[in-house]
């Protein structure tokens, strides 16, 4: 009787810390694909914070260009609003292509792209860019071992209260809308 | 590039021990051939031992500083030279270091750019001026990501060990050949004198053949650690980059160069992404005893990457391209295929001028020059810090200098 007791104790002590390891591993998981995000914000918010300058840098040159300067403008404020990998994928999507067209833009403008605050603030963003999309193989490895480790059997009978971390992936809307060359 | 980062740690351990053999067999020589006994060969074993133990605290807390100190680099600040430092901080981000090196720049117009460091965790990366003027964005990227992919492999640990080691070895079998030399007449007298001249003569030879040895056995080690390594940090730097096409073409560069490197010392040189010259030399002539592999070689593999950016396209074009594979096993079956890339935006290029201005401009504010703006003309008069007191008339209008930026 006592030894029954005792093996069944044994077996479920097992089984509890088998689950506790799974537990265990999923918060770490979890945590790495956090940490990968965390870095990805930062640059976002560097870029967000870089707009405004910009803008003011290309107004005094070419102040009349209103609808590429809102259409950047707005992009912005929509991407500063965004919540979640996915959301602020969508968004710095919408907020590059308004950005491309700004910068294609100030080719016609030799004045401004001679201005050395113009030019430090395109290598500014641009570099910030590449920092985004090399942050973003690492978070997205992260997210997607995490969700693996979430579904897979039997951690799925303890993972409810981890939920599914979204992939950061920015839509490249410039490659979508090949700009009209006339000559 | 996990059986790179093993080997790395095994032949730093070898290497640090078999320097310690070197060098106590080498204290125990020299006593021994100039007629010591064996209570003078034991106290010259054991000041080489007492030496090595110090080389080795010193190479691995100070390493990186002395190989930066020989090269005669230069910190740099953001402000300084922020394109080159936003490429380390980019490639810092793409190969997951732990956190960013330290970016140094050394004023020499030869093109060139290195490593060093401990670990991952307190690495430096160097680059000259020269290299910063004549490479674009793109190429300068690739070859911060050749080193920075030395960082990650774990070979700057290796390399700077063996330099601080070898450079030791190399002085003092050179003071002991020096000392023997001007010594000569009195080793012969005493082999007419005594009958241990047997014994004498035996234990003369093995030093004289030890001294000799010596700097070609280091100088050997050395050259057998440095080729493999080069092609796995190109195609780490490939992986980062995800553009091979940049580190190829800034490799074309660089061999087209025949500016000669100021610092010709033989400890630095495997440092070096490409291999540095002397006076007179060309970069294309090669032997056996190389510290780098042919340029053309590792411009045509990366060359011949077309399915991807990741470890395994270049080991498939290493294969295709030399008949063999490089990438180890493991490391390939932990890779990720990684996609290309095209090159960066041409909006932001700056003209051959710019980039000579800035090079020269951030190692002089490293330096500690301060640029002062006329109050009268355009001019910006940049001032060693030895004459800040004394420069306050602008050279070309006679205007009164503003304070320095």
């Amino acid at each position: 009787m006592s030894t029954t007791l005792l093996i069944i104790i044994g077996i479920a002590a097992v089984a509890v810390m088998y689950f506790i390891g799974i537990y265990n591993g999923l918060v770490r998981a979890r945590n790495e694909a956090k940490n990968g995000w965390s870095q990805i914000d930062v640059q976002l918010k560097r870029r967000h914070d870089l707009i405004p300058n910009l803008v003011e840098t290309v107004k005094g040159y070419a102040g009349h260009e209103k609808e590429t300067l809102e259409a950047v403008i707005n992009a912005r404020n929509g991407a500063v609003s965004a919540n979640g990998p996915a959301e602020a994928g969508a968004a710095e999507g919408i907020l590059g292509a308004a950005l491309g067209k700004l910068f294609a833009l100030s080719e016609a403008y030799p004045d401004l792209k001679a201005n050395q605050n113009f030019m430090s603030l395109q290598e500014e963003l641009s570099s910030t860019e590449n920092k985004i999309g090399f942050a973003r193989q690492a978070y997205n490895d992260a997210a997607t071992r995490y969700n693996n480790k979430r579904e897979v059997f039997p951690a799925n009978l303890i993972s409810g209260g981890f939920e599914e971390a979204e992939l950061f992936e920015i839509e490249e809307a410039a490659q979508r809308e090949v700009p009209d060359v006339k000559f | 590039m996990w059986e790179q980062i093993r080997s790395n740690r095994r032949r730093s351990a070898f290497i640090v021990t078999a320097m310690g053999v070197l060098l106590v067999a080498m204290g125990m020589a020299i006593p021994g051939a100039f007629g010591a006994g064996m209570d003078g060969m034991l106290m010259g074993g054991g000041l080489s031992l007492g030496l090595w133990l110090i080389l080795w605290m010193v190479t691995v807390n100070q390493g990186d500083d002395i190989m930066l100190r020989i090269a005669g680099a230069r910190q740099i600040e953001k402000s300084d030279h922020p394109i080159l430092f936003n490429i380390v901080e980019e490639m810092t981000i793409a190969a997951q270091l732990p956190n960013m090196p330290r970016v140094f720049i050394v004023d020499d117009p030869s093109p060139n750019a290195f490593a060093a460091g401990r670990d991952p965790t307190k690495a430096t990366v160097a680059v000259t001026t020269g290299l910063l003027r004549i490479l674009d964005r793109d190429e300068l990227q690739g070859v911060i990501a050749h080193e920075i992919g030395h960082i990650k492999n774990q070979d700057v640990k290796l390399i700077t060990t063996a330099g601080v080691m070898v450079g030791a070895i190399v002085i003092l079998a050179e003071l002991g050949l020096r000392a023997m030399w001007y010594s000569g007449g009195g080793m012969r007298r005493s082999r007419t004198s005594s009958d241990r001249d047997g014994g004498q003569a035996v234990i003369m030879i093995v030093a004289i053949l030890l001294m000799v040895l010596a700097p070609i056995l280091a100088q050997l080690i050395y050259f057998a650690l440095s080729r493999k390594r080069e092609y796995l940090a190109d195609a780490s730097g490939a992986m980062y980059t995800r553009y091979p096409e940049g580190l190829a073409s800034a490799l074309e560069k660089l061999s087209g160069t025949t500016q000669p490197l100021t610092d010709e010392s033989r400890v630095t040189t495997p440092m070096y992404i490409v291999r540095p010259l002397k006076a007179g030399q060309s970069i294309k002539a090669t032997s056996a005893f190389s510290t780098h592999p042919p340029i053309a070689d590792r411009v045509r593999i990366l060359r011949s990457m077309d399915g991807g950016a990741g470890l395994a396209a270049y080991d498939a074009a290493y294969q295709q391209v030399r008949g063999r594979r490089v990438v180890g096993l493991h490391a390939l079956e932990e890779s990720q295929p990684v996609a290309l890339r095209g090159a960066a935006d041409s909006a932001g290029m700056r003209s051959a001028v710019e980039r000579h201005r800035e090079a020269s401009d951030a190692f002089l504010t490293a330096s500690g020059y301060g640029v002062r703006a006329c109050t009268e003309c355009s001019a910006k008069v940049k001032v060693p810090p030895s004459l800040a007191d004394r420069v306050t008339q602008c050279p070309r209008c006679n205007g009164a200098l503003g304070p320095p930026d």
